[in-house]
């Protein structure tokens, strides 16, 4: 078995923050959280629901497209995952553009769904393999969703950790900021702290851990069949991680 | 009753200019077919509603020039990466973009299904979407205290055009569980469907197919395409054209292989088949 990527590093990452939820949903553009949620259902033994967007086969909702929204209202969803063009120190993404949005430098596909499934997922997970000044930056130019609100607005759900390529941080919502919780393979705080355009928490030395990276058993998992279930939407993705179908 | 016509053409020409037109995400069908005769018929400012968010369609009408403004949750052509006619008119103000969240056109169309003005959403306060929305408005929940909740005005398309695998001689649509396609006949003044074929049989008597099939009461006309989702996918009959949607992309990235791709495979009716 070779050694694991950054991708399954990530995935692996991501996977042990959903032990004991009972749904997450997966949605557009995130073959790593993809990857993850089916890894963790893997591990579960079948006991966590997973709900893939943009999948034909096995739908897990027969309402159209807004019941995933109206089943995150409810509560029914446990776990959910955001990405970002941008994400800034108090966890706010930026989905839309670069510069003015109405002359943008760079102008992104858009917001999704995540100004409303922000603030109603209780464990959304944010992920960006990229990890530079360029992506994690002090203040978005564009909030797509805040990652903090205030007290009078309603919100049972937001940020919980960000995963990136370099490391994983935890988010504090009573600080409203990161404080970096483990590096993985290879990494220093110093790269970290060079590579991130935010400030964080930095804990003590001795208690920042090493990313735990996939033994053999997850990586068989994560190569056979979680890479061929998320290669039905995923193909590009699948076949530059896990080889031809 | 809905009149049954004989091309994607006629149902284009029935589809005027100007009007706000919604249509389906590329996971429920798309008519491809009918977005290529409106691009035929040379359509102008055309509002697209993107229910909830848009793909090759758009990207298409964007770059004929048929589109004079956009509401969507995203353009997106998946892991091909970014809708290039889409971001070129954005960058070059060629279109005025109004952003939105997926949920809140949900819930807007819903609004319309019910014929009330407005719906309550929870999320987005704190959001760039709200604050550069001068349509939708921050209220008190009136039944809670200090309880800020957003208003959203009710979106009634002016029409819908999507694709389905069949209809039949009555105008029943057979949508299976994409209910998107149901929400937005609902929440039209007009509904129009491309199918691959129509069938003799009333789909609404069999058990079935009844409860994944919208009334001809709400759709205005169809005709028959076959493939006519193409290079778009429909759920069980056939894929997404990876191939061609990628051969797409590379053109599109200037204005003249756009007008290259489209005098090849828009123009010219028989070039899809």
């Amino acid at each position: 078995m070779s050694r694991a990527r950054t991708e399954e590093i990530m995935i692996a990452a991501i996977a042990r923050m959903l032990v004991g939820l009972s749904h997450v949903a997966v949605g557009a553009a995130s073959p790593i959280p993809g990857s993850a949620a089916l890894l963790a259902r893997e591990l579960s033994g079948g006991a966590l629901r997973v709900s893939l967007l943009g999948r034909n086969s096995n739908p897990t909702f027969t309402d159209g497209a807004r019941e995933l929204f109206d089943c995150a209202a409810q509560g029914r969803i446990d776990a959910f995952f955001l990405g970002g063009a941008q994400i800034d120190g108090q966890a706010n993404i930026n989905l839309v553009s670069i510069g003015d949005p109405d002359r943008p430098k760079a102008r992104f596909p858009g917001s999704f769904g995540s100004a409303y499934l922000y603030f109603l997922v209780p464990r959304v997970i944010l992920f960006r393999q990229e990890h530079s000044p360029r992506s994690l930056v002090p203040e978005v130019d564009y909030i797509s969703a805040p990652g903090v609100s205030e007290p009078n607005v309603y919100r049972p759900g937001g940020p919980y950790a960000l995963v990136t390529g370099r490391c994983v941080f935890d988010f504090s919502k009573k600080r409203k900021r990161f404080a970096l919780k483990s590096l993985h393979p290879g990494e220093t705080l110093e790269d970290i702290e060079r590579e991130t355009g935010f400030a964080f928490d930095i804990p003590e030395r001795e208690a920042i851990l090493e990313t735990e990276v996939p033994n053999a058993e997850w990586l068989e998992l994560i190569r056979g069949p979680v890479g061929n279930e998320i290669r039905e939407i995923y193909p590009n993705f699948a076949e530059k991680m896990f080889g031809a179908a | 009753m809905t009149v049954i016509l004989k091309t994607a053409d006629e149902i284009a020409a029935s589809i005027p200019d100007g009007i706000l037109l919604a249509l389906p995400p590329e996971y429920a069908p798309c008519s491809m077919e009918g977005i290529r005769a409106l691009v035929r018929r040379g359509a102008k400012n055309l509002r697209l509603l993107g229910v909830p968010q848009f793909g090759f369609q758009a990207d298409l009408l964007i770059g004929a020039g048929c589109a004079a403004e956009v509401e969507t949750a995203a353009v997106t052509l998946g892991e091909l990466g970014l809708a290039p006619r889409f971001t070129d008119a954005v960058k070059h103000q060629k279109i005025a973009m109004r952003d939105t969240t997926c949920p809140a056109i949900h819930a807007a169309l819903q609004a319309s299904e019910k014929g009330i003005p407005f719906m309550p959403l929870r999320g987005l306060i704190g959001s760039d979407i709200v604050a550069r929305r001068d349509d939708w408005k921050i209220a008190q929940n009136p039944f809670g205290e200090n309880d800020p909740i957003v208003y959203l005005p009710a979106i009634r398309p002016d029409a819908t055009l999507f694709h389905a695998a069949k209809a039949d001689i009555h105008g029943n649509v057979w949508i299976g569980v994409r209910r998107e396609l149901m929400v937005m006949a609902h929440a039209s003044a007009a509904a129009y469907a491309t199918v691959e074929e129509i069938v003799e049989t009333d789909l609404l008597a069999d058990p079935q197919t009844a409860p994944g099939t919208i009334p001809g009461l709400y759709i205005t006309a169809i005709a028959e395409a076959r493939k006519g989702a193409w290079p778009l996918g429909v759920p069980d009959l056939y894929e997404r054209d990876h191939g061609h949607l990628a051969h797409y992309v590379e053109l599109a990235g200037s204005q003249e292989g756009f007008d290259a791709y489209c005098e090849q495979w828009v123009m010219h009716r028989a070039a899809a088949q």
